[in-house]
This record gives structure tokens, C-alpha cells and sequence, in this order.
């Protein structure tokens, strides 16, 4: 490897100890069910109580990150459903 | 109607897993529409190698077990449009995966997209056998190394005889992927030649991938070779693979090949 690929490129290596340091730090909490997992089921599992879930209205996304990870939970909710809870 | 292709080899650490992400994005690059499945349960790696792997939700387990729509679980690539992935489970047993939830996850997917690249388990236990069982084709990724090459014959016995293809009285199409192949050694006499792994196997070759520092740069940054360095030597060896399984013919050529002048001139290739 020659001086001038040395600038050009940037090293991979501490990318992949900082992706592999992330990802494990979730994996070995409580065998494979992180936080994030929970808190996506627990959601899931309040809004399903007051309404009617449907599979394909609920949009669910996740990453984790270093020091935080975003949950995003987007849930189409029918007027009427909204009506009767109130 | 899609086209399913199984990755497979038998033997473990030859590279189904990034040849399938190379290829997959090779394809997807082309503008097709492509979904690489990770048939590995319980240790998933294609999440990682495609650098999804902070972002997997749902995986195939639970599309099977019907805790999650098929279009919640694929991710889409953040660099393709058109190219998509559906994780393996990371917890559950391989038990999770049944026949039946098999077939019908890939009636879906070959409805959806063009190209439905199955990335095999090593083995011939059921991970391997179901990821291979609704293919249309078969991509057998064999090392120049004694045991690779016999692990891919035992593979091809299965193509041909555990599949719904074989089943139905079919031809497997199949073809070798070459990976990690290294030509001056080959030439010095220390390593396997693809003729010889040709003749051994006696199936037709879709491409060969040299030995590359630009194989563990792909997979240490997270992203297919293809993408990662389009214009590295194994990159260019999988956009051709894929070319080739797309059905154009080209002429197959020793990749990265360290020539002199002399060689240039009288660029010698291989069947």
C-alpha cells in the first residue's frame, strides 16, 4: 500500500470495531431482547388494548445507535376507534 | 415473476454471504428490483455485511410465525432504491422455519420483486435445504481448496435431488462462483486452477472473484463490494457474475491479474 492510498482511503477497521462494539452491546442484553425491542412490544401491545390493530397500518422502525437508539412507531388510528375510546 | 436464486456451498467461511450482498446489489445496481434473504437463523450475518444491522425489526421467523407483515420486515438499502433485505432471526431455533411458511413467504416475494437471492446456511441441515428448495437457480460459491470443493459437490447432489425443481423432474440450473482465488498461485502450482475445479465439479463457471483486501473493506464499513468500491477487482468480478446470471454471455477473465506487458498483449482467459 502506497503513501498516497494511505490519505485516500479512509481505514475500515475502526469502523468495523465501532459497528461491531454497537451491535453486540444490544445483542448480549438479555439474549437479543434489547430495550428497544421490549418497549416496541409493550407499545404495541397498550395501543392494540384501545384499538383495533392493523398489521398493515403500523409502521414500525428502529436504530440503534452508540449512545441512542430511535424507536419509531407510526400507527394509522381509524376515526372511529378514536370516537369510542373517547 | 421473479427469479429465485439459492447462494450455497456446503462448507462455511467461502463467502455465500458476501456474494450474495455483492450480487444482490450488483443486480439492484442494474436498476432491478432485489430482495436478499438471510436464511441463516440464528446466526444472521447478512444485516451486518449489508451494514442494516441496526435497523432490523422484524425478521423472516416472524413473517413465518405471522407476528409481522412481509412488508414490515424488509429493509430497504439506504444507498438502492431497488434493493431490499429480510433478516434472519437471531433468537429463535432453526425449528422456526417450516416448509410451509417458506413457500408461501417466497410465492410473495417472487411477486414483488425481480430478483430473490436466498443466502444459504453453511451445511445441508434444514436452513440450507429450505433456502434452496423454491429456487430457479443455484449459485455454489466454492473456494480453490480441497474441502470446499468436495462440501460443493455434496451441494450439487442435494440441488439435484432436494429441490421442488428436482422434484418436479426439472434441470437445477447451477453454476460456480470461483471466490477467493489467487492466479499467481494458481499459476506457481500452490493453488487449485478453475480448470480444475471446472473438471471436478463439471458445472458451468459464473464468475471468479480474486482474493482481495477490498472483500474485508466491504464487510468491515458494512456495505456489498459492489457498492463499497465499484471499481476494485472483485467488485468488477461480481458485476460481470451478475450480468452473466441476468443471461448475457461474456467472456470470463482471471480478474486482478498481475500481469506485465507481455501478458496484457497476450491476455490469456480462462473457459
Amino acid at each position: 500500500m502506497s503513501i498516497f492510498q494511505l490519505f485516500r482511503k479512509q481505514r475500515s477497521a475502526p469502523m468495523a470495531r465501532e459497528r461491531l462494539q454497537v451491535l453486540l452491546a444490544h445483542e448480549r442484553s438479555s439474549t437479543g431482547a434489547d430495550l428497544v425491542s421490549i418497549l416496541r412490544e409493550e407499545i404495541l401491545a397498550a395501543i392494540a388494548k384501545h384499538v383495533q390493530l392493523d398489521n398493515d397500518k403500523v409502521q414500525v422502525k428502529m436504530d440503534r445507535d452508540e449512545h441512542v437508539s430511535i424507536l419509531e412507531i407510526d400507527v394509522e388510528i381509524p376515526l372511529d376507534a378514536a370516537m369510542r375510546a373517547a | 415473476m421473479g427469479k429465485v436464486i439459492v447462494v450455497t456451498s456446503g462448507k462455511g467461511g467461502v463467502g455465500k454471504t458476501t456474494s450474495s450482498a455483492a450480487l444482490g446489489a450488483a443486480l439492484a445496481q442494474r436498476g432491478e428490483k432485489v430482495v436478499v434473504v438471510d436464511f441463516d437463523v440464528g446466526l444472521r450475518n447478512l444485516d451486518l455485511v449489508m451494514g442494516a444491522e441496526r435497523r432490523v425489526v422484524y425478521d423472516l421467523v416472524n413473517v413465518i410465525q405471522g407476528e409481522a407483515k412481509l412488508t414490515q420486515a424488509l429493509i430497504r438499502d439506504k444507498r438502492l432504491e431497488t434493493l431490499f433485505l429480510l433478516p434472519a432471526s437471531q433468537t429463535r431455533d432453526k425449528d422456526a422455519l417450516t416448509p410451509e411458511g417458506v413457500e408461501l413467504v417466497m410465492a410473495e416475494l417472487k411477486r414483488v420483486f425481480d430478483w430473490v437471492i436466498c443466502d444459504s446456511p453453511a451445511g445441508i441441515e434444514r436452513g440450507a435445504t429450505l433456502a434452496m428448495r423454491h429456487a430457479d437457480m443455484a449459485v455454489v460459491v466454492t473456494n480453490p481448496e480441497v474441502s470446499s470443493v468436495r462440501d460443493s459437490d455434496r451441494i450439487i447432489g442435494l440441488l439435484d435431488s432436494k429441490t421442488l425443481k428436482a422434484e418436479r423432474g426439472e434441470r437445477m440450473e447451477k453454476h460456480l462462483l470461483l471466490t477467493r482465488y489467487d492466479p499467481n498461485r494458481a499459476e506457481r502450482g500452490d493453488m487449485l486452477k478453475v480448470e480444475d475445479v471446472l473438471e471436478i465439479l463439471s458445472i458451468p463457471l459464473i464468475g471468479i472473484i480474486p482474493e482481495s483486501m477490498d472483500v474485508l473493506r466491504a464487510s468491515n464499513i458494512g456495505a456489498p463490494v459492489t457498492l463499497a468500491d465499484a471499481r476494485s477487482a472483485p467488485a468488477m468480478a461480481y458485476f460481470d457474475a451478475a450480468r452473466r446470471l441476468a443471461g448475457e454471455v461474456l467472456p470470463i477473465t482471471i480478474p486482478g491479474e498481475k500481469r506485465g506487458l507481455f501478458g496484457k498483449i497476450f491476455g490469456r482467459r480462462a473457459a
